[in-house]
Order: structure tokens, then C-alpha cells, then sequence
């Protein structure tokens, strides 16, 4: 839905932008410096061609249900093929390109439009992938069925991510529960199709060229022989639990309609455009607006944004702890 | 996307502001669009300006504006969102014909309205006016890191070719008569995602060596830089400025 495409200008507050901006240049001139080590004067027609094929893939539409179709983000497809810094690199530089040059996505929105849609599907998805490779097995199958699952959380960590920038930037007094609720849940429904499309993407380079496949550096040809992929029952499970989990997390989208009821006879929230002090300049407070238990959303924004940061600042550090430990030529 | 040679939204036209000096439209666009993103929703009057202004531009470029409306349409999906707001907002609400609407989220509507589409025609300008190599230029005269840019050229130049390259597998496979539409059928697709970028890949080794042997050092060649002249930076700054002060104007008034 959202995510699917690039916010325009003027989607969260300036503030949000500004933060969202710097942690974004931070992060990308982390990987930029990482990757440089890593690929040397070999990056750069590698990672534009690269760059081209992830452009490519987000316009290469793939059939949903019965005529609708869903498009790839590719964010963590990238960072496992290429590992997370170049991932993040190339994926980044789609987005800034499509909004300088195609004029797809706001220029003042690039702050969270390349966070929420380079780093951290790329780095949070590698970081699932990497905790989801210790426990598969390892083989070919291991990696594709970690690759699946990675690529649905990718997509649900950015709506997750967007619904925290949500609560700190909004521009209108759609309830944070609302957001939460309806974001993550139809992206988790969405990522379903990111996960198996990026899955058997993964498989086909494993078949044909293993050794472009950053995530499974580590296995070797008889390793990656070794099992097929039951792949019928993985994606049927893997649905299985992306509906539960959509399911779940839309209930805070429709838990308390009398909220609003209650906010509507509450006056006094209605004049807050007339203060325009630095708090509420950075920090709207339209996000926790007629949400009835204030409290329990902040905690839930609260647990899963650190548990998102926390995986994308892994998948960042992972990633600089392979390159280190292995020869950059085999990248 | 399908004009031909990697300027995809560019029209070629002769005016003042196809010659300005990349680097300068960049950070008069920057400008433009930070001052309207900071503007109160409440100040119309602003946007009233802000929008005379750049329809200006437009006219000045003498990029048709019908062009414009066609290509604002991009920004569509987000209209819709946009429309949603009223309905799922909280507050205070007003009758407006049959439905019962928030105030605030009225407002809060207008808001991505009005900015997303100011934002976009800025946007639509720029890359209506400059060819992608000059945006390159322009980017690294504003020293953005040259490994990044290097990258971006190269994504530009071999992105049509891989659009194509997809597009004859997608053709390849419903000659055949495969035509899927349920997402159990997704196989085919995404080995053929996969296949393209083993392709890509191998292209780009392939390319490499070939650099290689014509010298590459790892340094891409330095761009031919234009300097934006006297003229150019005044008109820029004088936008720039006038953007500014309405926006301030507005911050102070409402």
C-alpha cells in the first residue's frame, strides 16, 4: 500500500524528516565506507547493474490473486544477495534516483522514504536472515526458507517503522493504533509475496551461480546440494503464520471505535494548531490522539521499535564482521 | 518510462531554466520544496503564492502544463490515502453533505494535498528541464561522494537495458501460453527474477573487465563541471529567498 510507493512531500512533519534525514545520511555513509573496503574499484559496475536490476524488479509486477498484482521492494533480497552494506547502497540509490530524477517520492521526504524502504528492509531483513541461518538447516533449502521469512519481516519492519515515524510525525489525527493496526497489517499480508517471490529468487541464483549469493558464502557445493527444498509446506506454513500475525496485529486498527466519540466532545484538543512551540513543531501529538490506552501504544511503539533498531543496527554490524573475516575478491 | 534514452521525464525545450547550471536548480528545488514542507497548513495565502510561483516556472520553461497534470498523477495513490484521512480522523466533526468528517483531519488531508503536489511539481520541474547526466553533474558539484554517484550513472545506464531484457522474458513466457495469476503460480517469475540478476551480475563483472582494460583505476573520470553563472545564482536566490520569507511569514503569522 504505502510503502509500496514513495511518500510525497509533506506526509510526516518537517521534524520527522529532518531526524529521519540525518539518521538516514549516518547510515548510508556507515555503508558506503564499509562497502568500499569490501568491493573496491570492482563496486561500481557491479553494484550500478545491481542498482539497475533492483530498479527493474520493483517495476516487474507479480500476479497476487485473480488479476491484482503486487510489486517487489527488494530491500532484503539485495542485502543477501550483495550482503547488507552494498545492499543498503544500492537500494538507497534507487530511491534517491527515482525522487531526483523520475520526481517519484518527495525531495524533503527522502529522509524516510530511504530509511524505510533501503535500510531497513535491507539491513533488518539480513539480520533476520542471519538469526534464521543458525537455526535452518545448512543447506540450500535453509537459506531459501530463511530468505522467505526475512523478506516478509522486512516489509513488516518498514510498516512498523513508518508507524513509529507516525507517532512522532503526523500530519493529521489518525490514531496511532490505527496506523499500527492497518499498516502492519496489510503488510504482512503483502510481504507474503515479497517473502516467496525473493525466496525462490534466491533459489534460482543458488542453482545456477551459489557463489553470488552473499548469505550463503559460508556453505560449500556439496552443502548447498544436499537437500531440496520442501517448498510446499514452507510457503503454506509461512501464510499460515503471516495471517495469524495479520490478523492479530489489525485488531488495534478497529479495537475502539468509541475513542473518537469521546475525543469529538474533548474541545480543547481542537485548538492545538495555535501553539506552534519547538515541542509541538518536532513532536505532533496527533498520533496518540483518541487512543483510549495512550499508554499501552506507546509501549507497544516503544518494544517493537527498539526490537526493529536493534535488528537493523545487527544487520549492519554483521555485516561488517563478514567482510572483515573473509577475502572481498569472492564478493 | 518508456521515452527512449534514459531521460525519462526530460522535454526538450530551450529556456532559461534548461540552460541553469544543474547544481543550481538542485538547491533551488531543495529550497523550494523545504519551504513549502515547513509552511503552516493554515496559511492558504502561501500556497496561493507558492503555487502562482511555480506555475511561473512552468510557464517559463515552456514545458506544457498539461504535461504536469499528466505526470502528477503519480502522486495519485497518495491522494486517495489523503481523501481516507477526513473519515478516519479523530475530533471535532462537521457535516460536509451526507458524511460526518473530522475538522482536524480535514485539515490534515489538505495538508499531504497540498505539499505533495506543490512538492511533486517542483520535482516534475526539475527533471522535466534536466537531462539525468546533468542531475549527476549537478549532484557531484554539490559534492555528493563520488562513489555514489558512479553507481547511480552506472544503474541509469544499464536500467532500460534490463527493463527490456525482463520485458522479452515476460513475452517469452506468455508466447508460450503461461499467464499467471494467483500468487501459488510465482515460480516462473521469480526464477526469472533470480535469473536476471545472475545476468545483471555477470554483466557487471563483464563490464568491469572491460574497464579494466581500458585503463580503469578505480577512479571514475572527474564531470565536466559548468559553473552556474551571476545571473543564474541571483535567480536562484531571489526563489530560494522569496520562498523562504513567505514560509517564515507564515510560521510567525499563524
Amino acid at each position: 500500500m504505502i510503502l509500496g510507493m514513495h511518500a510525497p512531500d509533506g506526509f510526516l512533519n518537517p521534524g520527522t524528516a529532518v531526524v529521519t534525514g540525518i539518521i538516514s545520511l549516518v547510515v548510508v555513509g556507515f555503508a558506503l565506507r564499509q562497502s568500499r573496503e569490501q568491493l573496491k574499484d570492482k563496486a561500481i559496475p557491479l553494484a550500478g547493474v545491481t542498482a539497475a536490476f533492483i530498479f527493474a524488479a520493483q517495476m516487474f509486477n507479480f500476479p497476487v490473486a485473480a488479476g491484482t498484482t503486487g510489486h517487489l521492494l527488494g530491500g532484503a533480497l539485495a542485502a543477501i544477495l550483495l550482503g547488507p552494506s552494498v545492499g543498503i547502497i544500492v537500494v538507497t540509490i534507487v530511491v534517491v534516483v527515482q525522487a531526483l530524477a523520475f520526481a517519484d517520492g518527495g525531495l524533503t521526504a527522502l529522509g524516510y522514504n530511504v530509511l524505510n524502504m533501503a535500510i531497513i528492509p535491507a539491513a533488518g531483513g539480513f539480520a533476520v536472515f542471519r538469526l534464521l541461518r543458525r537455526v535452518f538447516p545448512q543447506n540450500a533449502g535453509g537459506v531459501i526458507g530463511s530468505t522467505g521469512v526475512a523478506a516478509w519481516a522486512s516489509v513488516v519492519m518498514a510498516a512498523i517503522a513508518f508507524s513509529i515515524q507516525w507517532l512522532f510525525g503526523a500530519s493529521a489525527p489518525v490514531p496511532f493504533d490505527t496506523v499500527f493496526g492497518s499498516m502492519v497489517g496489510v503488510h504482512a499480508l503483502i510481504g507474503i509475496g515479497e517473502g516467496i517471490i525473493s525466496a525462490l529468487a534466491v533459489g534460482a541464483v543458488l542453482a545456477s551461480r551459489p557463489d553470488l549469493v552473499y548469505g550463503a558464502r559460508d556453505l560449500d557445493r556439496t552443502q548447498l546440494a544436499e537437500a531440496k527444498v520442501g517448498t510446499r509446506a514452507f510457503v503454506i506454513g509461512g501464510v499460515l503464520v503471516a495471517l495469524v500475525f495479520a490478523a492479530v496485529v489489525s485488531q488495534f486498527a478497529v479495537d475502539n471505535p468509541d475513542g473518537l466519540e469521546r475525543v469529538a466532545e474533548d474541545t480543547g484538543f481542537i485548538d492545538s494548531g495555535e501553539d506552534h512551540s519547538l515541542a509541538d513543531f518536532i513532536f505532533a501529538d496527533y498520533a496518540t490522539a483518541g487512543v483510549s490506552n495512550e499508554a499501552l501504544s506507546l509501549a507497544i511503539a516503544g518494544i517493537v521499535g527498539t526490537i526493529v533498531t536493534l535488528l537493523v543496527a545487527y544487520g549492519l554490524f554483521a555485516g561488517m564482521r563478514e567482510s572483515r573475516g573473509r577475502d572481498p575478491a569472492s564478493v | 518510462m518508456g521515452s527512449g534514452h534514459g531521460h525519462a521525464l526530460y522535454v526538450h525545450e530551450h529556456s532559461f531554466i534548461h540552460r541553469m547550471a544543474p547544481q543550481a536548480k538542485l538547491l533551488a528545488a531543495i529550497g523550494m520544496v523545504a519551504s513549502v514542507a515547513i509552511t503552516p497548513r493554515e496559511a492558504l495565502w502561501a500556497f496561493g503564492i507558492y503555487a502562482v510561483a511555480v506555475a511561473g516556472l512552468f510557464v517559463a520553461s515552456r514545458v506544457r502544463l498539461r504535461y504536469l497534470f499528466v505526470r502528477l498523477l503519480a502522486v495519485a495513490p497518495f491522494v486517495l490515502f489523503a481523501f481516507f484521512i477526513p473519515f478516519i480522523a479523530s475530533g471535532e466533526k462537521v457535516e460536509l453533505g451526507p458524511f460526518n468528517v473530522s475538522v482536524e483531519g480535514l485539515w490534515g488531508a489538505w495538508n499531504i494535498l497540498i505539499k505533495a503536489t506543490l512538492g511533486a511539481s517542483v520535482s516534475i520541474l526539475l527533471t522535466s528541464t534536466t537531462e539525468i547526466p546533468d542531475i549527476f553533474r549537478g549532484l557531484a558539484a554539490l559534492r555528493i561522494p563520488a562513489l555514489f554517484i558512479s553507481i547511480a550513472t552506472f544503474m541509469i545506464r544499464y536500467l532500460e537495458l534490463i527493463i527490456d531484457e525482463l520485458g522479452r522474458m515476460r513475452i517469452a513466457m506468455t508466447s508460450r501460453g503461461y499467464d499467471p495469476r494467483w500468487i501459488a503460480q510465482a515460480r516462473p517469475i521469480a526464477t526469472s527474477a533470480g535469473a536476471m540478476f545472475v545476468r545483471s551480475y555477470e554483466r557487471g563483472e563483464r563490464v568491469h573487465s572491460a574497464m579494466l582494460s581500458r585503463g580503469f583505476t578505480g577512479e571514475m573520470p572527474i564531470f565536466k563541471q559548468t559553473e552556474p553563472t551571476p545571473a543564474q545564482w541571483a535567480v536562484v536566490s531571489m526563489f530560494v529567498a522569496t520562498f523562504v520569507a513567505i514560509a517564515t511569514t507564515a510560521l510567525v503569522v499563524t
